[in-house]
């Protein structure tokens, strides 16, 4: 039986529409409570629930067969899912993130083209079904491979910085994307042949990998944000071509919520979602960059742990500007210990969190709250800037580019207008960092080169522990 | 079936811009994984047509059983990853230990 009739009797099936709104209504009840961090956990497990009974429902539509493959995929999937939740590091959750995101567009792309195949090429079904269903493998098919590059460069397998055909790249994009929404028109005229979904997926799969490949992983977030809300709302158009209300809803909320993320982290970073999509950020950057480095002509000032603690001992207030360097080294112990020897000595300690810090929004909370770090003392880039003219010494965790003055002064910069945090106020400016490499958009940081900014060589872990035993040792 | 289908796509894009937009910054990196395991709920569309589907072609089956093991992934994989992350915010009011007071 064709899936599209036999779906017209699940809402016949009372129950099973009923279970679909309880489970809906128990999403958005969920993510309502992820608003704050005292009913975010209930919030999800709230949301898990909701998943559990829309499963259950959908093990009630009649007629159902296949059960043992079903079981076995089921198990399959959960054997693989959960070591894979529970081993992952909090630091590696930005990559953990893009791969389950991944899967999921994988998902909707295998099921368009499993749907294709069963019904002979879409032949004699209504546009109502496959238009939907065109839309879930193209984007499903994007997602997908895009996630996985997205993953692969996060892991640090693919090299961060932008792989691009240069001038070629924008022109080689949208021909394949023309490809692949020619043959959905085929598709959708009456072609029925297999090569045309082939040629769609493929077209789609290569559009994925060709459209992230090119971002500096400085904006990595932003697309995997974005993938995020592609994969919620193929969801949603597979939801519509099976005619099924627990997935329209649930793709659809996801696809607002990805929308909103995406567009406030790439606001946060004075980004358009367009350039970003453009790519090619951290390569033209790194041009810039250089030049401005070169007239700068500036020295750098390197300290030792010995001379940094003794800055700290004796401030007022330090306030501490943690990046992705502190979760590369899983600093935020170590900084957490820095941070209790400082307070024993009366040093007032602040954490100043910029936006997009890390690799995704809310990066650096995660991993300070791992290290028990007090939610007061996290402080939100307008709550701390101002802070920065009274503070003694700004330490710089492996942050970079969210701390580089040219965002203010320099009209050249890549990265000019986007806002910043202003440590260049502070009295002085100590930078660890492993080497003077550029950050992850390829720009030099002109922070470096200022009178009142040493830097602290090294791994961000040990560096900051030499510190804290310097500071015992006062 | 479709217009009305429609129509509650559109609500639910609406439900899901408001009921977001409140989120606070700290809390988007759990959030972005909260959403990503909701949107695994394709998995019942890999049951439900692979449950459904009669005369499946062995690819056929092969593509579902594979679509069902991805979006199982996605699920259980996203809301555990997004639970380990909340427990860390949870256990946060608790106060501060600092259980090795030094005499100086």
């Amino acid at each position: 039986m064709n899936p599209v009739l036999a779906t017209s009797f699940i809402h016949s099936d009372d129950l099973i529409a009923v279970l679909y709104i309880v489970a809906f209504s128990l999403f958005i009840y969920g993510l309502s409570g992820l608003t704050g961090p005292r009913t975010a956990v209930r919030g999800n497990r709230i949301a898990a629930v909701g998943m559990g009974i829309a499963l259950l429902a959908s093990f009630l539509i009649e007629g159902m067969g296949n059960w043992a493959l079903i079981i076995i995929a089921l198990v399959i999937g959960t054997i693989i899912g959960i070591p894979s939740a529970r081993s992952v590091k909090m630091t590696a959750v930005p990559q953990m993130v893009a791969l389950f995101n991944g899967v999921g567009g994988g998902a909707v792309a295998l099921i368009a083209w499993a749907e294709f195949n069963d019904t002979g090429g879409f032949a004699g079904e209504p546009l109502t079904f496959v238009i939907p269903s065109l839309f879930a493998a193209i984007v499903g098919s994007v997602s997908f491979w895009g996630s996985n590059i997205a993953f692969a460069k996060l892991q640090e397998i693919l090299p961060g910085h932008p792989i691009s055909a240069g001038r070629l790249q924008q022109p080689l994009n949208l021909i394949l994307l023309l490809i692949a929404l020619a043959s959905a028109v085929a598709i959708a005229s009456g072609e029925t042949a297999t090569i045309y979904i082939l040629v769609l997926l493929a077209a789609s799969a290569l559009l994925g990998l060709f459209v992230v490949l090119p971002i500096g992983g400085a904006d990595m977030p932003v697309v995997i944000s974005l993938l995020n809300a592609f994969t919620g709302l193929s969801a949603a158009a597979t939801g519509l071509a099976l005619n099924n209300t627990a997935l329209i809803v649930a793709g659809m909320i996801v696809g607002a919520s990805g929308t909103i993320l995406t567009r406030l982290m790439a606001d946060a970073m004075n980004r358009s979602i367009p350039s970003i999509i453009a790519g090619g950020f951290g390569g033209g950057g790194g041009e810039v960059g250089a030049s401005g480095a070169g007239e700068h002509g500036g020295t750098v000032r390197a300290t030792s742990a010995a001379d940094a603690a003794i800055q700290m001992a004796f401030a007022r207030q330090v306030v501490i500007v943690p990046g992705y360097g502190m979760a590369v080294a899983q600093a935020q112990h170590a900084v957490r210990e820095l941070a209790s020897e400082l307070e024993k000595r009366n040093v007032e300690v602040k954490y100043a969190i910029h936006p997009v810090a890390g690799r995704m929004p809310g990066h650096m909370n995660v991993l300070l709250a791992e290290a028990d770090v007090p939610y007061d003392q996290l402080k939100e880039m307008d709550e701390i800037n101002p802070e920065f003219s009274r503070t003694d010494v700004a330490l710089v965790i492996g942050a970079n580019d969210v701390t580089n003055p040219a965002a203010n002064t320099n009209s050249d910069s890549p990265i000019y207008g986007m806002p910043i945090l202003n440590v260049n106020e502070s009295k002085s400016v100590i930078v660890l960092k492993r080497s003077m490499n550029p950050g992850f958009a390829g720009i030099e940081n002109e922070l470096y080169f200022e009178p009142m900014t040493s830097m602290l060589f090294g791994d961000a872990k040990s560096s900051v522990a030499e510190i804290t035993a310097e500071l015992t040792a006062l | 079936m479709f217009i009305t289908n429609v129509a509650i796509l559109v609500l639910a894009g609406f439900v899901g811009y408001a009921v977001i937009s409140k989120v606070p910054n700290t809390l988007h990196t759990p959030l972005m994984s909260g959403t990503n395991a909701i949107h695994g709920i394709v998995v019942l569309g890999g049951i439900i047509v692979l449950g459904l589907g009669e005369d499946l072609s062995v690819l056929d089956k092969g593509l579902l059983v594979i679509a069902i093991i991805f979006g199982t992934i996605n699920v259980v994989g996203g809301f555990l990853v997004t639970d380990r992350m909340l427990e860390m915010f949870k256990s946060k009011p608790a106060p501060v230990k600092q259980d090795d007071e030094e005499q100086a």
